[in-house]
């Protein structure tokens, strides 16, 4: 397992390499800069700050300068927080995703696959109907809609919880984690149960089901370890894009998250910042793939005498 | 794998739910015990938009950089609630008779956030440090105006030839160029605070970080998130500090106006930065007394790129398609927020200056419409051969919806059909400046002091903001007379004659001016409208809050 995970870690390299170079060409291809704007830049200005910032030297170059940092750690400069690294604002804006993310997907997991075992154990009764009704409804309705509609629920008319990251007092992680974890729930509550119904239904359950077992039992000791290998490969991508970050509940919410630094980052052509999160992203779905595959093992035995 | 092993896993999803419940509860449970609200604290609440980039005035030009530095830094001179010119740092000054020499007093109570006397030399090193070209400064428009500031900036002279001269700690003196009747209202901008020489040079460029950055104004800094919030503390060493009512000032970074909007529904801001487009209305009607709607220094345009064609040296072209343009229409039932139409490119409202105005500003619509059909056709279009042209506009709701008007009223008016094209707004900015696939552009220009001077050198030849590229000896010339005239009269005069030649000449189509929109909380104090849309915290108070009046 060990020599197992090592290799992959190892054949990641080259793919990361690649990732950067990728993300290098095309943040510099995208038109427009980081010093741009309305008000115009008188030429020798210009020259003046291409000079500091080593944009007048050509791409390869920069390329060059840029890997040479990153292999000894260093992400550079951010071009639009200027006096902070990409490693400090990454440093102070991971954290943050991390902890969203952590709790939606906690809270997703337990109530997602609660609510598809319940599901499973009745299905096509009025408790399954609803079931998958909310779960439905939990997926067709998008974060940008749901958000602001707890915005609007909780911190404007009940005044109950604050509606903002930067608000004084506590309670500020409670809606965007609810935001963030409701679609998650909707998805694995499907995913949860049409998978145990599969299960429930196939020859070795119907086994041990007239060898007197209870359900309960059924599900602990036989049908449920089965039934999670298809929720896992979705958590893979899924953990993935919760723990970096949403760029809707973190814009709703006011949250310094990745998502939110990785979308301002390219709109005000933050060359650095886009590049270091481009590359963050890439490692964290490796790792987390990685981990998956690492967990099928665990669950399957079919795959680890492989 | 044996069945013994199998239950233990079950209750890792037990131990999962565990955590969950304990976490929800504890965040539940920080909310009592924690920091009080809003108002108990003296703490003002402000939106800001996006987050400033960089807290050293010179290596910025975003504008809420420049907010935040208004609190905590104070230049030479300064500026009242309504926008006035009062004296800053210093208390007096004197003009020699030719305008070349400004001698500056300054007040002897002034101090830095750390306690350091401000003095003459704090200014001289932070104009030598603004036109230093090691420093790669982004806004440079202020210092220009000092002696031998042009040729430093491009690396001709070293920087200590800057005009400007620390006689003694009290007493600073600064060479012009030409006399520059507008000067002491560009010592106002932050880009012409002092700076606190050491601690640049302990820290280098961290120097703007909270816990290093000394400044010399209302409120010092403290806190500082990037892309969530900036926090300010009075500074007690301010000479003015006795009239600073507001202890804390918390500056929130919301770029999304209608997450801004419900902070300040649920009480957890004071002052908006914006108010969101598409409800206006509702807001209007919701918080009457909160809305603040006053007229801005700022113009919306199209401009043309006339090195090209179709609007290369066809003036008659570019005026048929600004007459077929309805701008009540635009301002009317389109942005609805009390924009005034514009016909000239100096907003009004500028004391001693005559704003010239479009040739056709006085007709009625129908008239306007029948002159554009006359023009439209002499420049050689009509029925069979209608203009093919692109109108470019950044991606934005407003902005979509003004271009689809006006490509119906020039379809209405003149039978060409419009291609729009929407750019991201750094992609537009690019190819703006490129001026290469240009044809009409959308575009705003928003003045930095109140003087003529602001909007008018927006077209000069060698500008960087004349997206247009246009060029005009004429008008070069009369920019550099009014430059060099010493007499404010004579200098309107020439100015006034600028812009009626731009306004002949068209390289743009003016539309409206802005509007500044804030929603104010009734808690709040001390708020007047101005048309530079500047609200310095120190100037506000929240009386309801024990020391806050």
């Amino acid at each position: 397992m060990l020599r197992f995970a090592l290799g992959r870690l190892l054949a990641a390299i080259p793919t990361l390499l690649f990732v950067v170079l990728l993300a290098f060409t095309l943040v510099r291809i995208a038109p427009g800069g980081p010093f741009d704007a309305e008000r115009g830049l008188p030429p020798e200005v210009e020259a003046n700050i291409a000079e500091a910032y080593h944009l007048d030297e050509p791409l390869p170059k920069q390329f060059f300068r840029y890997l040479g940092g990153v292999l000894r750690g260093d992400f550079g400069p951010s071009f639009r927080y200027r006096n902070y690294s990409v490693t400090e604002i990454i440093a102070d804006s991971f954290p943050t995703s991390l902890l969203l993310g952590g709790l939606a997907m906690l809270l997703a997991l337990v109530i997602g696959l609660g609510a598809g075992v319940l599901a499973a154990l009745r299905p096509n009764t009025f408790t399954d109907r609803a079931v998958m009704a909310v779960a439905m409804t939990g997926i067709s309705i998008p974060i940008f809609v749901v958000a602001p509609l707890l915005v609007l629920l909780f911190a404007v008319s009940l005044g109950w919880l604050p509606a903002g990251w930067t608000a004084q007092g506590g309670g500020r992680l409670v809606l965007p984690v609810l935001a963030l974890a409701l679609p998650q729930v909707a998805y694995l509550a499907r995913i949860s149960r049409a998978s145990l119904l599969d299960v429930l239904g196939s020859d070795y359950v119907r086994t041990a089901r007239a060898q007197g077992l209870t359900t309960a039992a059924i599900l602990r000791v036989h049908a449920l370890k089965p039934a999670l290998i298809p929720v896992l490969s979705y958590l893979g991508p899924a953990v993935a894009a919760v723990l970096t970050g949403s760029v809707v509940v973190e814009q709703v919410f006011g949250i310094p998250g990745l998502g939110r630094h990785f979308v301002t980052g390219a709109l005000n052509r933050d060359y650095t910042l886009v590049m270091g999160l481009v590359i963050l992203y890439a490692a964290l779905i490796i790792l987390l793939n990685l981990l998956v595959d690492i967990l099928y093992g665990v669950l399957d035995p079919r795959v680890r005498t492989q | 794998m044996t069945e013994s092993q199998n239950p233990r896993r079950l209750p890792l999803f037990a131990l999962l739910a565990g955590v969950v419940v304990v976490v929800v509860v504890a965040v539940l449970l920080q909310r009592d015990g924690e920091a009080p609200d809003v108002a108990e604290q003296n703490t003002l609440h402000r939106g800001i938009g996006s987050d400033p980039d960089t807290l050293d005035a010179h290596k910025t030009n975003a504008l809420q950089s420049f907010t935040v530095l208004n609190d905590l830094g104070e230049g030479l001179m300064a500026d009242d609630r309504h926008g006035a010119l009062i004296p800053g740092v210093a208390e007096s000054h004197v003009v020699s008779e030719d305008g070349l020499r400004y001698t500056f007093k300054l007040r002897e109570d002034a101090r830095w956030s750390n306690g350091d006397p401000v003095t003459a030399g704090d200014f001289a090193y932070a104009y030598r440090r603004l036109a230093d070209p090691a420093t790669a400064a982004l806004y440079v428009d202020s210092v220009t105006a000092i002696a031998n500031a042009k040729a430093i900036i491009a690396g001709e002279l070293e920087p200590d030839s800057l005009g400007v001269t620390a006689i003694d700690p009290l007493t600073l003196e600064i060479s012009l160029e030409q006399p520059t009747p507008y000067f002491l209202a560009l010592l106002v901008h932050p880009s012409m605070h002092p700076i606190h020489e050491s601690s640049v040079k302990a820290h280098g460029d961290a120097f703007a970080r909270p816990g290093n950055l000394v400044t010399n104004g209302a409120y010092r800094l403290t806190g500082l998130r990037p892309g969530a919030i900036v926090e300010l503390e009075r500074n007690d060493y301010y000479w003015d500090n006795a009239n600073t009512a507001i202890d804390r000032v918390h500056y929130h970074v919301l770029p999304e106006p209608m997450s801004e909007y419900n902070r300040f529904r649920s009480g957890e801001l004071h002052i908006t930065d914006s108010v969101p487009t598409d409800i206006f209305e509702q807001v209007r009607e919701d918080f009457p007394d909160e809305l603040k709607v006053a007229t801005s220094f700022t113009i919306y345009y199209y401009g043309y790129n006339v090195i090209r064609p179709p609007f290369k040296d066809s003036p008659e072209l570019r005026q048929a398609l600004s007459m077929a343009i309805d701008r009540d229409v635009l301002v009317e039932k389109i942005t609805r927020r009390g924009e005034q139409p514009a016909y000239s490119w100096v907003p009004p409202g500028i004391e001693g200056y005559e704003s010239a105005q479009l040739s056709f500003a006085g007709l009625s619509q129908q008239e306007r419409t029948e002159q554009a059909r006359r023009l439209y056709q002499a420049a050689g279009y009509g029925e069979d051969n209608p203009l093919e042209v692109e109108l470019r506009y950044n991606t934005s709701d407003t902005h979509q919806r003004i271009a689809l008007a006006i490509q119906a009223m020039w379809r209405e008016a003149l039978g060409f059909e419009a291609t729009l094209i929407n750019e991201e707004f750094r992609v537009l900015l690019a190819n703006m400046q490129a001026r290469e696939v240009t044809q009409v552009f959308r575009s705003s220009w928003k003045g930095a002091y109140v003087d003529a001077h602001s909007f008018l050198t927006a077209f000069e030849s060698d500008s960087p903001s004349n997206l247009a590229g246009w060029v005009s000896e004429e008008y070069d010339d009369l920019m550099q007379r009014a430059a060099t005239q010493t007499d404010p009269g004579m200098r309107s005069r020439y100015l006034e004659e600028a812009e009626r030649l731009l306004l002949i000449e068209q390289p743009l189509i003016p539309l409206y001016f802005y509007v500044s929109k804030h929603l104010v909380s009734t808690e709040v104090a001390g708020w007047a409208d101005n048309a530079l849309d500047r609200h310095h915290s120190r100037y506000l108070s929240l009386p309801g809050v024990a020391g806050g009046g």
